[in-house]
């Protein structure tokens, strides 16, 4: 789940990691309320999850009230890269001497932790790795041994930081790998992490994403969750507890399992068509979750066809036929569906779905993968 | 022979007593695999189906002599259970759980290279592993795996996702071809055994000669597989990568599926895998083709 900067900040200020004071707000008497608690000179940043903020006009500096009014009314409601405008962060305007970038993640190939620190921050981090690789210092930490203060101290000195930053970017390097560890993060990153005129350094932007698998222990993690950007069809499916992501095609599809599901997306695609979405109905699929799968996909006005993969493991065929025959008895589903099941139980399933009594306008049934793709994605481009 | 695990592998179940352990504990079992006991904190001294439950692996292990142990506890409890099973001298630990934080499996693997060096651990969220006739450890449905013959040529099979490894093992039944072996990996972000670690063994085993990779997008380990094969691979290969379609920085079911700042793309893998002399197919049948040509050759 990636954060808002505004929540990153909030995320980080948990973790004693200093941030510009500052508030969110929906509407222009909120901006100006927050402006007034953060004490002029203030910035106005529009909270949306995509870079280029700045150049869009999304983000603006003001000196009193009327400013605040003139550009959160103007912020509000923009749209920046198809990314609607829903709220601002409204911060005191930090003088600045020197931007750096600091950030962790998982090193998978080497199953390590990285810090990457560096003293030219404010810009693209990707920019500099091209154009000044040497810039950018690389450290790998083993996650049982977890990083030192003389280790952050260390990387500071190697990264070229400035003297008077050493101690400040060293404890904060230090408390954003406990936000990034104990904060069960997949990335936290500070661009620009900046050193101020008295020698102070903080975080002035927050890019946080939070790894789903430990939403368990993070119950604070909840009010992150409401404001999550996910359209109709994504919360629909999440209510159901499918793994589903919206894509722009006319091929509705289901299968089990993230690799075959990610495959059956490829398949569509290689014989003409086009996705409407992922949906993984998980390892043990049974009826319900067949009904509630379709339920979804049907929720899609683009859907002009259903193609269901399913690969029999832990998930029996009957148990899908059963599914896809109660699901038709429920809703009226828009598009027909190409059906290809196989593995464990499939000739039950097959029998009980040729036995329904479905009309062949509504289901299809196809022997492999490569030929219900063909199937559906002939009925999706009305060429069957 | 066989990688890993052998019709010898004494194996104890973690979580026997709960659903999803019992459930393919007793399948593996009625597929012919040693299932030597079980373990479940409080509930030693009991049975499951016959099978001995213990509180401990220690005690498991003292009591079986099991070398192997097969992992079905829920997220919050796997880690504990991976090290436990580590530090009771298990050698190969199979974990099918899924939603494990990256955290705790980056410290669990890292606390077994340094303190465990001697274990390995499959997965964690992978469906198991599987050496058709001898050993089933894990969610495959048995059935789906040919049979290996005595003179070959048999196939070697290792996977990245749980459903497309039993396409695998299918796409290879419909053509009659034996599996020696068939290992997934498992879809995580740090995932105990990599694609090299099963690649090593597969080429040392006489009983595996031609292997099948099936990838998918994130993470760099198929580029990092490719220049292995390329230096140390002499056994023809074929190979998918899934997920050639995938939008760009969405999460795709699993952990670690996800492509970002055009890195980790199905094309860059296919390509080094392409370069490195394997056969790539733009789906798991095309790959099962490619691998039959290969087998005719042999």
């Amino acid at each position: 789940m990636d954060l808002f900067e505004y929540q990153g900040k909030q995320y980080f200020a948990r973790y004693d990691i200093p941030v510009s004071p500052g508030d969110v707000a929906y509407t222009v008497d909120e901006a100006v309320a927050a402006a007034e608690m953060a004490g002029y000179p203030v910035v106005v940043k529009a909270q949306v999850q995509v870079g280029g903020r700045g150049k869009a006009g999304g983000i603006k500096l003001a000196d009193n009230p009327d400013e605040v009014r003139l550009h959160a009314g103007n912020i509000l409601g923009m749209d920046i890269k198809g990314h609607l405008v829903k709220r601002v962060w409204v911060e005191h305007a930090s003088d600045i001497s020197k931007e750096y970038y600091a950030s962790y993640s998982l090193d998978r190939g080497a199953k390590k932790h990285l810090l990457m620190l560096s003293a030219e921050g404010g810009v693209e981090i990707e920019t500099v790795a091209v154009e000044n690789p040497d810039a950018i210092v690389l450290l790998h930490i083993d996650p049982v041994d977890g990083l030192s203060l003389d280790v952050a101290r260390d990387a500071a000195v190697r990264a070229n930081i400035d003297e008077e930053a050493i101690d400040g970017v060293a404890d904060m390097l230090v408390k954003l790998y406990t936000c990034f560890t104990q904060g069960d993060c997949d990335l936290a990153e500070i661009n620009p992490l900046i050193l101020r005129p008295d020698g102070g350094v903080h975080a002035l932007d927050a890019k946080v994403s939070l790894d789903n698998n430990a939403a368990f222990r993070h119950p604070e993690w909840d009010e992150f969750r409401a404001t999550e950007e996910l359209d109709e069809r994504e919360q629909l499916a999440r209510t159901h507890d499918l793994q589903y992501i919206g894509l722009d095609g006319t091929v509705g599809i289901i299968a089990n399992g993230a690799g075959l599901a990610m495959s059956t997306l490829d398949v569509v695609n290689q014989v003409g068509g086009t996705a409407a979405n992922f949906l993984d109905i998980g390892g043990g699929a049974n009826a319900d979750m067949m009904a509630a799968a379709l339920s979804v996909i049907n929720f899609d006005e683009n859907v002009k066809s259903i193609f269901i993969n399913i690969f029999g493991g832990i998930t029996r065929g009957e148990e899908v036929a059963k599914g896809i025959v109660e699901a038709l008895s429920r809703v009226d589903l828009r598009a027909p569906i190409v059906i290809r099941l196989d593995g464990t139980n499939a000739q039950e399933g097959r029998d009980i779905l040729a036995n329904a009594g479905i009309p062949e306008s509504k289901l299809t049934s196809k022997p492999t993968m490569l030929e219900a793709a063909r199937a559906a994605v002939a009925i999706a481009n009305g060429t069957n | 022979m066989a990688i890993f695990v052998n019709a010898e592998t004494k194996v104890i179940v973690q979580g026997l007593t709960g659903g999803q352990g019992k459930y393919h504990g007793l399948r593996n079992q009625a597929y012919g695999t040693q299932i030597v006991g079980g373990v479940t904190p409080g509930k030693g001294g009991t049975d499951v189906d016959g099978i001995p439950v213990f509180n401990t692996v220690a005690e498991a292990v003292a009591a079986t002599g099991a070398t192997a142990s097969f992992i079905a506890v829920p997220p919050k409890a796997a880690s504990a259970a991976i090290l436990e099973a580590a530090a009771a001298g298990i050698a190969f630990i199979v974990c099918i759980t899924e939603g494990i934080p990256a955290q705790d499996e980056a410290k669990v693997f890292n606390t077994l290279v340094r303190q465990y060096p001697n274990t390995r651990l499959l997965g964690p969220n992978c469906p198991g592993i599987i050496s058709p006739g001898k050993c089933n450890i894990g969610i495959t449905a048995g059935e789906i795996a040919q049979l290996p013959t005595a003179t070959g040529p048999n196939v070697g099979i290792v996977s990245r996702s749980g459903t497309l490894t039993y396409q695998a093992l299918y796409e290879l039944k419909q053509r009659g071809i034996g599996v020696s072996t068939c290992v997934g990996i498992g879809g995580d972000p740090v995932p105990g055994t990599n694609f090299i670690d099963c690649l090593k063994e597969f080429q040392a085993d006489p009983e595996t000669h031609a292997i099948i990779l099936i990838g998918e997008i994130g993470g760099s380990a198929e580029e990092e597989a490719a220049e292995f094969i390329k230096a140390n691979v002499t056994k023809p290969m074929s190979a998918y990568i899934a997920g050639v379609t995938a939008p760009e920085g969405k999460k795709m079911g699993h952990a670690g599926a996800i492509t970002s700042g055009g890195k980790g793309t199905a094309q860059g893998k296919m390509d080094a895998l392409r370069a490195a002399g394997v056969k790539v197919g733009l789906n798991p049948t095309e790959a099962g083709d490619l691998m039959a040509e290969i087998v005719a050759a042999l």
